[in-house]
């Protein structure tokens, strides 16, 4: 276990505070200055993530840079802190979002200090979610991270934004008492709070045997006490993720916040409710999960389906990408409900439960890469026309802005899932290790891949090609600081794609100690 | 019976004593020799003199801690009152030197007199397990509050607020002394351990039953529970800020911890339970509905405010909801609880009084309107205020979240099986995420709402801009390491025994 010599992750996380804080202290009179402050912050946080994935010993995949201390003692609260592969890309995803996430929002004019704090003050909320090791800060950084959030959308949304905020505020929040309620009954039971004790009560079958003695309640059998219990938590992920039909909130959000934030919200944020599931309800709630396998992924299949149909209808950019996150987080789903399928320790799937998990690792950082990039690509459009960024408002830019339908179709293809780009391996190694595990459902979620494809191509051919719009003729194309700010997160894609092992390296033992987790 | 020691009983009440003393120095003082001063001189003087001798009872209290227990509770002294009278003395000094910028009166001298003598009431009243001790003293705080409500001769609304409040209490005072008298005729002692061993039986005699509502709805009074809230609303808004605050704030935390005292002592074994399948008659059950109502009248009522000062005295009541689920709950752990939750609720009440009162001073009223923009004009109060708030809506990392966290934990695992009282608990969760909304609503006014064109800068006295950032440190410090004060008050708790 690799000891560091400071509280390395604490000062990840206080990092963008201070950021924050220096931004409020700034005020709003160097608008210039403020942005280029907010960037040089999350540069810093991402220089320190690289320091971490550097000094991450890869061979042994389990909890790194561990910090423990004792808190509040009668409640179980420990600060404890560490990351394993899955946090460690976590953080990394993240540290690359958020200066996307600046970048996009530079012509933000109003109120521009509140705003760009705000942005650090999410990024913080991230780092201490995907470092928590204990229900009680993590749920901390859970919540709080829904304040800068809503902010972000309410202050600087489109027209309809106090409705997507509050609408995405209150879905989240329904989701959180579940989860609060679920986590309280486990600690009235087992007096911990902490996800490795949960974990390992969970392993040996001691978890929900001492929940049910404690939660006997007439009419009520013992499993279906177990079930509701888990059923508290799911809550509060699913809606998170989102998991179809919890997702209603989503469109609204993504669409109506500022393009920047939106880069948040899909490369960041929405793979907090992924990793929720694969910290905290796989290894705790495993046998539960187990017993209601069918529904599950009957949502995960719902989730991918719908979700691109639902894309293939719409006109707004941002509302078409909005759905298409949906889709993408769904494949994730779809490989966590796959590992958790009852074997009977046939050697050869536990393979395919590997790469199950691997994929869904690589698809959760792949899909935060892209998805950020497509958005940011959608608000330097946005800039240049003003706000429009219907299907309809545009054709044939590939003749004005040959630079810029290059590098939107290299993102656009990666998220359809082009060998060779990043987007394919992920999604490659879920189907792969899905396909034997739930044959049907997986050949369902196909048709998820198809209907992608086409509207993607939709895209493509209805803003870039064609003929060309006249009101667009003095379209610029992308200037030299924005192709220098694009080209690490287009070469990135490229990396990932041609090396997935950049990646895999790194998660590779986690994912096989998450699997080897479950003793059937 | 046996004879008592003067000197030893006067040891035993030195805090109490010292209080006193100060206060009348501090009136002579002020009518001998500053008469003829400014008002803000004589505040000062008057205000860090009584701030001194509070210094000196809470020195008393840490240096020479005493451990008693007089006739059968008429006098207590153990940890826990040390702590309880700290808490209280503290908030009285913070109270003290938050009035410091005010003009509403020019007798200076009784204003700080009869805070003084409330103070010393509060401290006799959590230092008494005894039905005639703890009536008198709470009579004593009782008159002593109603003055100061009224303190503001010019304001119509100050004489309305103090009557109705004294119109109330002494209805409450009736109530409540109607049920002290039965409960003394049904186990002939006034000791609430003694009346606890009396009142041990396997069914509810009807007297009993009269005795423990008419106990229950006087003391309800106290903390601004439904249904006997009616006062809280015109006292907050109309009493002077500092009067206000102390109302709010140092007679919560002594109110919460008598009712306690007196349920969970002296009505030990007729506690009924609330479960949702079973109903066992007692005093949980009265508890617990009056719990639900002042959680869904506080924070449904709250919502259509347009004053601040209303706002908070429906936040209050509120408040006092959920605080009751502590008292139900009567185990150790939840008082521990409740004991943390009312003092860190007691904390952001009074530094958001004092933010009310600088703003009040200088744009009239409490309307909410006159904080629009505050967050530019005011930054410093501004974003205290925005603590407090937050704070009282229960956002993490602020003391408020973990005091609800906390106290809601062990109201579930103060019965063997947690789903017993879960409905009570959902109830205050989902409450709470309502009273969000106008919590929020508030600091949108201070950060968002663009400033009224026509409004005059407001001018931040230093001494309040000190006290507030200070009250907000706290906060957000007991917050992130409740450690610091839980790890006294369970240690206090296990002491006593309670």
């Amino acid at each position: 276990m690799t000891s560091f010599p400071i509280p390395v992750l604490s000062i990840l996380t206080a990092l963008p505070v201070v950021g924050a804080i220096a931004l409020l202290a700034l005020g709003n009179r160097n608008k210039n200055l403020v942005r280029w402050t907010a960037l040089a912050f999350s540069l810093a946080a991402l220089v320190l993530t690289l320091i971490l994935w550097s000094h991450f010993d890869t061979i042994s995949g389990a909890l790194q840079f561990q910090e423990r201390n004792t808190w509040v003692a009668p409640l179980g609260a420990e600060y404890h802190v560490a990351i394993d592969g899955l946090g460690l890309l976590m953080l990394l995803l993240s540290s690359i979002v958020v200066p996307i996430g600046i970048f996009a929002s530079w012509q933000i004019q109003d109120r521009v200090p509140l705003y760009f704090s705000l942005v650090l003050l999410l990024q913080a909320c991230l780092f201490g979610t995907f470092t928590a090791l204990n229900f009680f800060h993590w749920f901390i950084f859970w919540e709080l991270s829904l304040i800068p959030a809503f902010f972000l959308i309410r202050l600087w949304g489109g027209a309809n934004r106090t409705k997507a905020a509050t609408q995405f505020l209150v879905y989240t929040m329904v989701g959180s008492i579940g989860l609060l309620l679920s986590f309280l009954a486990l600690f009235l039971a087992t007096r911990t709070f902490d996800f490795a004790d949960l974990a390992t009560l969970a392993q040996h079958g001691q978890l929900m045997p001492a929940v049910i003695d404690k939660l006997a309640w007439r009419h009520v059998t013992p499993d279906h006490v177990a079930i509701i219990v888990f059923t508290g938590a799911f809550l509060g992920f699913a809606v998170k993720v989102p998991l179809f039909p919890f997702h209603t909130w989503l469109p609204s959000a993504y669409s109506e916040a500022p393009t920047g934030t939106t880069i948040l919200l899909t490369g960041a944020m929405s793979k907090m409710g992924v990793y929720g599931f694969l910290r905290i309800l796989l290894p705790i709630f495993w046998p539960q999960m187990q017993v209601v396998l069918t529904p599950l992924l009957w949502l995960a299949v719902a989730t991918i389906i719908f979700s691109a149909y639902a894309a293939l209808a719409q006109r707004d950019l941002k509302r078409i990408f909005a759905y298409s996150s949906i889709n993408h987080l769904g494949y994730c789903l779809l490989a966590i409900f796959a590992v958790i399928k009852f074997t009977g320790g046939d050697a050869a799937l536990t393979g395919e439960k590997y790469a199950a998990m691997n994929g869904a690792f690589l698809q959760m950082f792949n899909h935060g890469l892209t998805a950020a990039t497509l958005f940011w690509f959608v608000a330097i459009l946005e800039k240049r026309t003003g706000g429009l960024r219907s299907l309809d408002d545009f054709g044939g830019l590939r003749k004005v802005a040959p630079v810029f339908t290059g590098l939107m179709g290299i993102a656009l293809f990666s998220s359809l899932g082009l060998p060779g780009l990043n987007g394919f391996i992920g999604e490659f190694l879920i189907f792969k290790g899905s396909f034997p595990l739930v044959p049907w459902a997986t050949s369902l979620a196909v048709l998820g891949l198809l209907t992608t494809a086409v509207f993607t191509l939709g895209i493509l051919q209805r803003v870039f090609y064609g003929p060309l719009n006249s009101q667009w003729i003095s379209f610029p194309d992308l200037t030299t600081r924005e192709r220098l700010a694009l080209a690490p997160a287009i070469g990135l894609m490229f990396a990932l794609g041609l090396y997935p092992q950049l990646v895999l390296a790194v998660v590779n033992n986690t994912a096989i100690q998450m699997v080897e987790h479950f003793k059937f | 019976m046996t004879p008592i020691n003067y000197s030893e009983l006067l040891q035993l009440a030195l805090p109490q004593v010292i209080v006193v003393v100060t206060a009348l120095v501090v009136m002579a003082i002020d009518l001998i020799a500053l008469r003829k001063r400014a008002i803000r001189i004589r505040f000062t003087v008057a205000s860090a003199l009584a701030s001194l001798g509070c210094a000196a009872a809470i020195l008393q209290i840490l240096v020479h801690p005493a451990q008693a227990n007089i006739f059968d509770g008429m006098l207590i002294a153990n940890p826990l009152t040390h702590f309880v009278q700290i808490a209280l003395l503290v908030l009285t000094i913070f109270t003290l030197l938050i009035s410091v910028d005010s003009r509403f009166t020019e007798h200076v001298g009784e204003f700080v007199l009869l805070i003084l003598i409330a103070t010393a009431g509060m401290m006799f009243l959590v230092g008494s397990q005894d039905l005639l001790v703890i009536f008198i003293s709470l009579e004593l705080l009782s008159l002593s509050l109603y003055i100061l409500a009224a303190f503001n001769k010019r304001s119509g609304q100050s004489w309305e607020a103090a009557l109705k409040y004294f119109l109330f209490g002494g209805m409450s005072a009736a109530f409540l002394l109607f049920g002290f008298s039965l409960l003394y005729g049904l186990s002939n002692s006034t000791s609430l351990t003694r009346i606890a061993g009396a009142l041990h039986g396997p069914s509810l005699n009807p007297l009993l039953v009269i005795a423990i509502v008419t106990t229950a709805l006087g003391l309800g009074f106290k903390i601004a529970a439904a249904p006997f809230h009616f006062w809280a609303p015109d006292v907050y808004q109309g009493a002077p800020a500092p009067s206000a605050a102390f109302i709010a704030s140092g007679s919560k935390v002594a109110s919460f911890f008598v009712f306690f005292q007196v349920m969970a002592l002296g009505f030990a074994g007729v506690n009924g339970t609330v479960t949702l399948s079973h109903l066992v008659r007692g005093w949980v059950p009265v508890l617990a509905l009056m719990a639900t109502l002042s959680m869904l009248l506080g924070n449904l009522v709250a919502i259509r405010q347009t004053s601040l000062r209303r706002l908070l005295a429906y936040s209050a009541i509120a408040h006092a909801g959920y605080m009751l689920l502590g008292i139900l709950a009567h185990t150790q752990q939840s008082l521990a609880a409740l004991l943390y939750y009312v003092v860190t609720y007691a904390f952001a009440t009074l530094g958001a009084f004092a933010v009310i009162a600088v703003v009040e001073e200088q744009r009239g009223d409490d309307r909410l309107s006159h904080f629009d923009g505050l967050g530019k004009q005011a930054p410093i109060l501004s974003f205290s205020l925005a603590i407090f708030i937050l704070s009282l809506a229960g956002i993490p990392p602020l003391a408020g979240f973990f005091g609800k966290f906390y106290l809601f934990v062990t109201v579930l695992a103060a019965t063997p099986n947690p789903v017993d009282l879960l409905w009570l608990v959902v109830l205050a969760i989902a409450m709470s995420a309502v009273s969000l909304y106008y919590y929020l609503r508030v600091l949108k006014r201070v950060y968002v709402t663009p400033p009224a064109i026509d409004c005059n800068a407001i001018h931040s006295p230093a001494v309040t801009q000190i006290l507030v950032l200070a009250l907000a440190a706290a906060v957000i410090l007991l917050g992130c390491a409740p450690n610091l004060l839980l790890k006294w008050i369970d240690s206090a708790v296990q002491a006593s025994g309670l």
